[in-house]
């Protein structure tokens, strides 16, 4: 009776035992991984709606508010996402080559320039502290025709860059793990999962700062 | 692993297209091209994005269970705006009737 079975066969301690294969097992996170974003997607999407519609009620206050914006920074901000997206695009490529050196210091590289982008972003946040661009009792504007308008505007410009910021820093405690693990070489070129998804997850926060910048510096600044 | 690895190369290509993308964004922000200029900040985003999603997240090479999973996702955030605004910017389109107060 036993010798009709087939024989089990060799699983290596990566690839846990209800997979038939390396390549299903990451299939199988990959497409786990993307579910998560699309949670993501959906949770940034409510807040984006909610931006939609007031800037469509209210587009004169809205558009007055973006010359009290830092292009500047944000332009910087943008540019050092996207620079943190290609370090971290060539850890991945290093982890499918094994280089174990290189995707350390891709990776720290990655979590500086995240580093970078939360810096200027508490640089930004002080800026409105200090004129009185915070949403609450302290709020004020220039033009007081807008005033309550315009504090919807500020209100939606902290809780949409306030997640990404909160995103941001959850993505550098992943980025330090992924530090550790890869100098306990628990990576090789059979096995850098944990990499790969972190990957996506960093890609994801770029892109929803690549939307939120446009709409929220660039937008009405000409009117 | 069951994938050839991406060349620095084009992964260098699409960085740059990135920063050029952004720096064209800004640009365009400072001419006055009335809601043009929403639209092309929208659309390069949307450029943007597309090559992020396909380079970087290398969901050109997934399989195609991801990227049904990838254009679900992004269809459903469709739905949500479209529907939204489907209200909100047909508000006043049709006159209301004498025995609405």
């Amino acid at each position: 009776m036993d010798a009709t079975l087939p024989a089990a066969p060799a699983h290596s301690a990566e690839l846990k035992h209800h997979f038939d294969d390396a390549a299903q097992q990451m299939e199988s996170s990959t497409l786990g991984m993307w579910v998560f974003l699309l949670t993501e997607i959906m949770f940034f999407g409510g807040m984006f709606g909610g931006y939609t519609v007031y800037r469509n009620m209210y587009p004169e206050a809205f558009a007055s508010t973006s010359h009290f914006m830092n292009v500047t920074i944000g332009a910087i901000n943008t540019g050092v996402l996207i620079c943190s997206s290609f370090t971290m695009v060539l850890a991945v490529r290093s982890a499918q080559l094994g280089q174990k050196k290189a995707i350390i210091a891709f990776l720290i590289l990655t979590l500086i320039l995240g580093c970078v982008f939360l810096g200027l972003k508490g640089v930004e946040y002080h800026e409105k502290w200090v004129e009185h661009h915070v949403p609450g009792p302290s709020f004020q504007y220039e033009d007081a025709q807008y005033v309550h308008q315009a504090q919807i505007l500020f209100f939606l410009y902290f809780a949409m860059t306030g997640m990404h910021a909160m995103h941001m820093i959850v993505g550098a405690g992943l980025l330090t793990t992924l530090i550790v693990m890869a100098a306990r070489n628990r990576f090789s070129a059979h096995w850098y999962t944990p990499v790969e998804m972190i990957g996506l997850y960093w890609h994801f926060v770029d892109i929803v700062w690549i939307f939120l910048f446009p709409l929220l510096y660039l937008i009405g600044h000409t009117s | 692993m069951t994938h050839k690895v991406v060349s620095v190369k084009t992964y260098a290509l699409i960085f740059a297209a990135l920063i050029a993308l952004t720096i064209t964004t800004v640009g365009v922000s400072k001419l006055e091209l009335g809601e043009y200029n929403f639209i092309c900040a929208m659309t390069i985003a949307v450029i943007k994005g597309a090559l992020v999603v396909a380079f970087f997240m290398d969901v050109r090479r997934s399989s195609s269970l991801t990227k049904l999973f990838v254009g679900a996702g992004f269809f459903w955030l469709a739905i949500l705006l479209v529907f939204v605004l489907s209200d909100y910017l047909s508000r006043g389109w049709l006159p209301r009737p004498g025995w609405w107060s």
